[in-house]
Parts: structure tokens; C-alpha cells; sequence
């Protein structure tokens, strides 16, 4: 029978590859990106398994929000990510640093 | 092992399978592919746990928005990537330790605690005789409303972020100048010429 913990251990296999994916493409802020949205996507199914597995529904209500965060997250970072890649020609996270001022 | 265990694993590897390529792809193309057949995965599980509307939503808000928001930029820039994923090995074992003591952690917790978890079976968290929208909406938008409309705002300051953010000023607006306009004289607005008949200008 599938139960809570088959749920949690998946989201906390996705979780994990959200993070392993940050420190393997230290370069490419794309992908970065990509891996917050994976580890979002984890907690989203933490929250419902939760919702479901108590009979409450306020999880899902949280799992929206999350997921209306994950949205504007995404595009706010693209957009900063377009606004860069203008300015420099080039996507290299180590130069941002030197970006002062 | 019923419909829903098979159901589950086939979700839940194919998920934990294609967001593993999400990070390991050379070309982030196929990143973003992958991350949509991620997405659809997880929507199944929702489907699963009973949560149709939010299934939906996933499907819809990410792989409708975000995905192909990801799609634009990454066909947008112009960038190499095979210079940027130069470091991906050399990252590769402090990543790897750090992840596995992550996940080893979170397993061995799940695993201490499982005995009290899966006593109980998992219920839906619909009401009976409700469909998941209905009930949704029931909480939503009236228990949480604030929180609903903190999100609206939280998607509006995005928005006008992106557009900010991303706007590029023209070169040649197209304004009104009211100084100059009230500036200018007879003189230099009206000139007669005086033409010969059978000629032009």
C-alpha cells in the first residue's frame, strides 16, 4: 500500500537532486533556476501528501501559494537573467560579483 | 499491487528519473524538456492524492508559463553552453557528498518515523460528495481570501519587475513638447512661396 512515507521519500529523492543540480552547474544560471524550481515542485508534494494524509485541505491551499511564488520566482529571474546577459553578453555567474554599484 | 501502487511507481520513477536529466543534460534544451515531464509526472501523483485542481494547475501554469518562459530565454540568449558546463566534474564530488548526506538524513527520518506514519491509510482530503475545486474554493476564498490576495499582489509586483527589468527605452519616443510647441511664432511655422504657373516646387 502506498502510504505517506513512499510520498515524503520521493519528494525528499527530488528535493536532493534539486540541490545535487545547484552545485554541479555551478556555470549556468539556467539551470540553477531549474533546480529551484525542482526543489519547489518537492515541497509541493510534501504539502499535498500532508493535505491528503491529514484530511485538510489547507495544504493544497499552501501548495498554490508555492506554487504562484515559483511562478513570479521564474519570471523575475529570467527577466534578471535577459537584463544580464544584455549588459555583459554572457551568462557566467563568477562575474557577477563584479557587479558593483 | 493494486492500480495506484503501480501508478505511483510509474510516476514516481519516471519523475525522479527525468529531474535527474534535468540537471545531468549537457544542452538546456533538453533541460527544460525534461523539466516539463517532471512537472506532468508530479501532476499525476496529485492526481493520486487526490488533488485534481492543483494536478491542473501544474500542468497548466508551469508547463503552459514557466517551462516555455525557460524555453524563450534559453533560445533567446546566445550563449555557449559547452563553456559553462566546463566545471561540472570538477564540482561533481562535493556535490555528490553533500546530496547524499542530504538525502541520507531525510531518509533516515522518514525511516525512524514510518512505523507511526503508515498506520493510518491515506484518505482524500475532499470532502465527500464535493468535487476538489468545489472544496478548494470553499477554504480559499474564504478562510485564506488574504492569503489569496497577497499572492494576486505578489504576481502583479512580478510582473511589473519583469516588464521593468526588461524594458528597453526607445530611442526616438514619440512625445508631446508643449514648450515648443507654444514656442514657435508665425515666422518660422508658415513660409510663402511664390510659384510660377506651369512649374513645380
Amino acid at each position: 500500500m502506498i502510504g505517506l512515507t513512499h510520498y515524503l521519500t520521493l519528494a525528499a529523492i527530488i528535493f536532493t537532486i534539486g540541490v545535487f543540480g545547484i552545485f554541479l552547474n555551478r556555470k549556468n544560471v539556467i539551470i540553477i533556476l531549474m533546480s529551484i524550481e525542482l526543489m519547489l515542485l518537492a515541497v509541493n508534494i510534501n504539502l499535498v501528501a500532508f493535505s491528503a494524509y491529514l484530511g485538510d485541505l489547507v495544504g493544497q491551499v499552501f501548495a498554490l501559494l508555492v506554487l504562484t511564488v515559483a511562478a513570479g520566482e521564474a519570471a523575475i529571474g529570467l527577466a534578471i537573467l535577459v537584463v544580464y546577459f544584455r549588459n555583459r553578453g554572457g551568462i557566467a555567474v563568477e562575474d557577477v560579483s563584479q557587479m558593483k554599484g | 499491487m493494486t492500480l495506484t501502487s503501480l501508478a505511483f511507481y510509474l510516476f514516481a520513477t519516471v519523475a525522479v528519473a527525468s529531474s535527474f536529466m534535468v540537471i545531468a543534460s549537457r544542452n538546456p534544451v533538453y533541460s527544460v524538456l525534461f523539466l516539463i515531464l517532471t512537472f506532468f509526472n508530479a501532476a499525476g501523483l496529485f492526481v493520486l492524492l487526490g488533488a485534481e485542481f492543483l494536478a491542473l494547475i501544474l500542468v497548466v501554469v508551469y508547463v503552459g508559463a514557466v517551462a516555455v518562459l525557460f524555453l524563450f530565454v534559453v533560445m533567446m540568449l546566445d550563449i555557449d553552453f559547452a563553456e559553462l558546463s566546463e566545471g561540472f566534474l570538477q564540482y561533481m564530488p562535493i556535490g555528490a557528498t553533500v546530496g547524499l548526506i542530504l538525502l541520507l538524513e531525510l531518509l533516515l527520518v522518514f525511516g525512524a518515523s514510518s512505523s507511526l506514519i503508515d498506520a493510518k491509510p491515506m484518505p482524500q482530503a475532499t470532502p465527500e460528495g464535493m468535487t476538489n475545486a468545489e472544496a478548494l474554493g470553499r477554504v480559499l476564498y474564504t478562510d485564506y481570501i488574504y492569503f489569496f490576495q497577497a499572492a494576486g499582489a505578489i504576481l502583479l509586483v512580478a510582473m511589473i519587475g519583469a516588464i521593468v527589468l526588461t524594458l528597453v527605452p526607445s530611442n526616438n519616443p514619440k512625445k508631446q513638447n508643449i514648450a515648443a510647441q507654444t514656442a514657435r511664432t508665425r515666422d518660422e511655422a508658415v513660409e510663402t512661396v511664390d510659384i510660377e504657373p506651369g512649374q513645380g516646387i
